[in-house]
């Protein structure tokens, strides 16, 4: 044991990475597998393979752009609340309330069912080029994650914002930017730069809010999961494989963002 | 002496005839109730070195923020290469540039050095060094870089090019940020206590820059802290006292015989 430990500290690469704890770890976790392969049971899974791929890809697809839209929707929010006019922070900070003060399932509800079952009744938006989406379950789901993730993000990047020292703008000022340019330039990147480590947790948040959707008829890979039992009896299994592909997600998620602030060192103090 | 309302009419002795880069005349500016500057007349002619020396409080800051509008003046005539900053009174009292244009325009000719430094911390010492003449003033990026590492070398930081600024020490931060601002070719710098936040060992870097600067006939206003070292560089010092020029002239004179008895003072007590 002592002449591994030591082999492990000075070794790098592959023997450096092979220190004991990590065996063991690695030891148990093939044990984990193999149980789980030999011992329950796995005979449905070729069956709904093909759903569970489009499952998996429509939750991830569903991740990113909720995530992209939410963050894009959340960078006025938060500049609105951090430097706007009474007539913008106000609005902005209301809807931000509203959306941290209620459950995401009620907002997705209220969306779905409300809309959904106003907009029919509408002639002329029966008739628009929209109504073949509006028609189906998902516009309301990206709706309903987009607006919950701008409203936490909001509340993220007013801090963000409020928090970029005063200096690093008035350098900007003294060097005749315009507002446009220093926010571009200067304020934006290290407004986002400061709100990284929180948006990697809110991101991974998020993914685990995606199977509220389930509950509104899109099938993402919870809804094959939960169909899976329906139509098997099988309940164990798939919840087992759906706790995968999240972490696999999660983890992926927090590598990208790791790799993003590495882009930039930093050096606290 | 009432209302401290002095204005000066002398002119730097070392520059007559060169153009006027800046004019400050009559200049007012107060915070609330609080009268910083009251009544403050400045002229810098190409050339000159004018280092503003004071106490603290005496407004010497806001004086050089008000140059380029980073304070807004209350009241008073500002003239940068000639062109006077129109001014406006907004629906509270304050005034604030008219032509927010005009005032971009004129801040871009004028090198602002700061005492914190003021580095943009997401982008390296080149890219800081570029950003203004690519982004401001729409130099192409390779020109830009080449005179971005010129400059760099000049300040003794070539090899420090793609380091951020906060792997560097406050000295070379300085230096950096001195060749930020002569990267967009001012017509004049100025300098607000560039020395006040650093370590005493690192002073003496960041002053040899400077020194070079002035012995190259570069205009600069500099508020300063170091009295050896205006002596040594201006052209022409100016004392503050309470929002008011209490005395100024060339650095001999004002050195070597002060006249006021505030300013002899407050040379004791700077030692």
């Amino acid at each position: 044991m002592a002449s591994e430990a030591t082999a492990g500290t000075t070794g790098k690469g592959a023997a450096g990475w092979l220190q004991p704890h990590r065996v063991v770890l690695l030891i148990i976790a093939l044990a984990i597998v193999l149980a789980s392969i030999f011992y329950l049971r796995w005979d449905w899974l070729p069956a709904y393979l093909p759903l569970a791929m489009q499952g998996i890809w429509r939750t991830i697809w569903l991740l990113v752009v909720t995530s992209i839209l939410g963050i894009a929707l959340a960078i006025p929010l938060g500049l609105a609340q951090a430097a706007g006019p009474w007539f913008l922070s106000v609005p902005a900070r209301t809807f931000c309330t509203i959306i941290r003060g209620t459950p995401l399932l009620l907002q997705l509800w209220l969306l779905y069912y409300g809309l959904g079952s106003l907009f029919p009744q509408i002639p002329w938006i029966r008739d628009s080029f929209l109504w073949p989406y509006l028609r189906q379950a998902w516009p309301y789901g990206v709706l309903a994650l987009t607006l919950s993730f701008a409203g936490y993000e909001g509340e993220v990047m007013r801090g963000a914002f409020a928090g970029v020292p005063r200096g690093q703008l008035e350098a900007a000022r003294a060097f005749g930017m315009r507002r446009w340019t220093a926010f571009r330039r200067i304020w934006l990147p290290q407004a986002l730069q400061r709100a990284l480590p929180t948006l990697a947790g809110e991101s991974v948040l998020q993914l685990k809010a995606t199977p509220l959707v389930a509950t509104i008829t899109m099938v993402d890979i919870y809804a094959v999961a939960s169909r899976v039992r329906q139509d098997t009896f099988v309940t164990y299994e798939p919840l087992l494989l759906l706790a995968v592909v999240y972490m696999a997600i999660t983890g992926i998620i927090v590598l990208a963002f790791r790799r993003l602030e590495a882009r930039i060192p930093t050096r606290v103090g | 002496m009432s209302h401290g309302e002095t204005v000066s009419l002398s002119q730097p002795s070392s520059a007559q005839g060169a153009a006027e880069a800046i004019h400050v005349e009559n200049l007012h500016k107060k915070f609330g109730e609080l009268h910083v500057l009251k009544g403050v007349s400045l002229s810098a002619r190409d050339g000159d070195v004018i280092a503003i020396i004071g106490g603290s409080g005496s407004g010497k800051s806001t004086l050089l923020r008000c140059i380029n509008c980073l304070e807004n003046p209350t009241s008073g005539i500002i003239r940068v290469n000639g062109e006077e900053i129109r001014l406006k009174a907004d629906s509270h009292g304050n005034t604030q540039p008219a032509d927010r244009r005009q005032i971009e325009r004129i801040r871009s000719r004028l090198g602002m050095v700061f005492q914190s430094f003021n580095l943009w911390s997401h982008m390296t010492l080149l890219e800081n060094v570029i950003e203004v003449p690519v982004h401001v003033l729409g130099v192409k990026k390779e020109q830009a870089v080449a005179e971005a590492e010129k400059l760099l070398a000049r300040v003794g930081l070539a090899e420090k090019r793609d380091v951020y600024p906060a792997f560097l020490s406050g000295g070379q931060q300085q230096r950096a940020a001195i060749a930020r601002a002569l990267a967009i070719q001012p017509r004049v710098m100025l300098f607000d206590e560039p020395t006040s936040a650093l370590d005493p060992e690192l002073v003496g870097e960041v002053l040899k820059v400077i020194g070079d600067l002035a012995r190259e006939g570069r205009t600069m206003v500099l508020v300063t802290h170091e009295m050896k070292f205006a002596r040594e560089v201006a052209t022409h010092i100016v004392y503050l006292y309470n929002g008011v020029v209490e005395e100024e002239g060339p650095p001999a004179a004002l050195f070597g015989s002060p006249k006021s008895d505030r300013l002899k003072q407050f040379l004791r007590n700077v030692g």
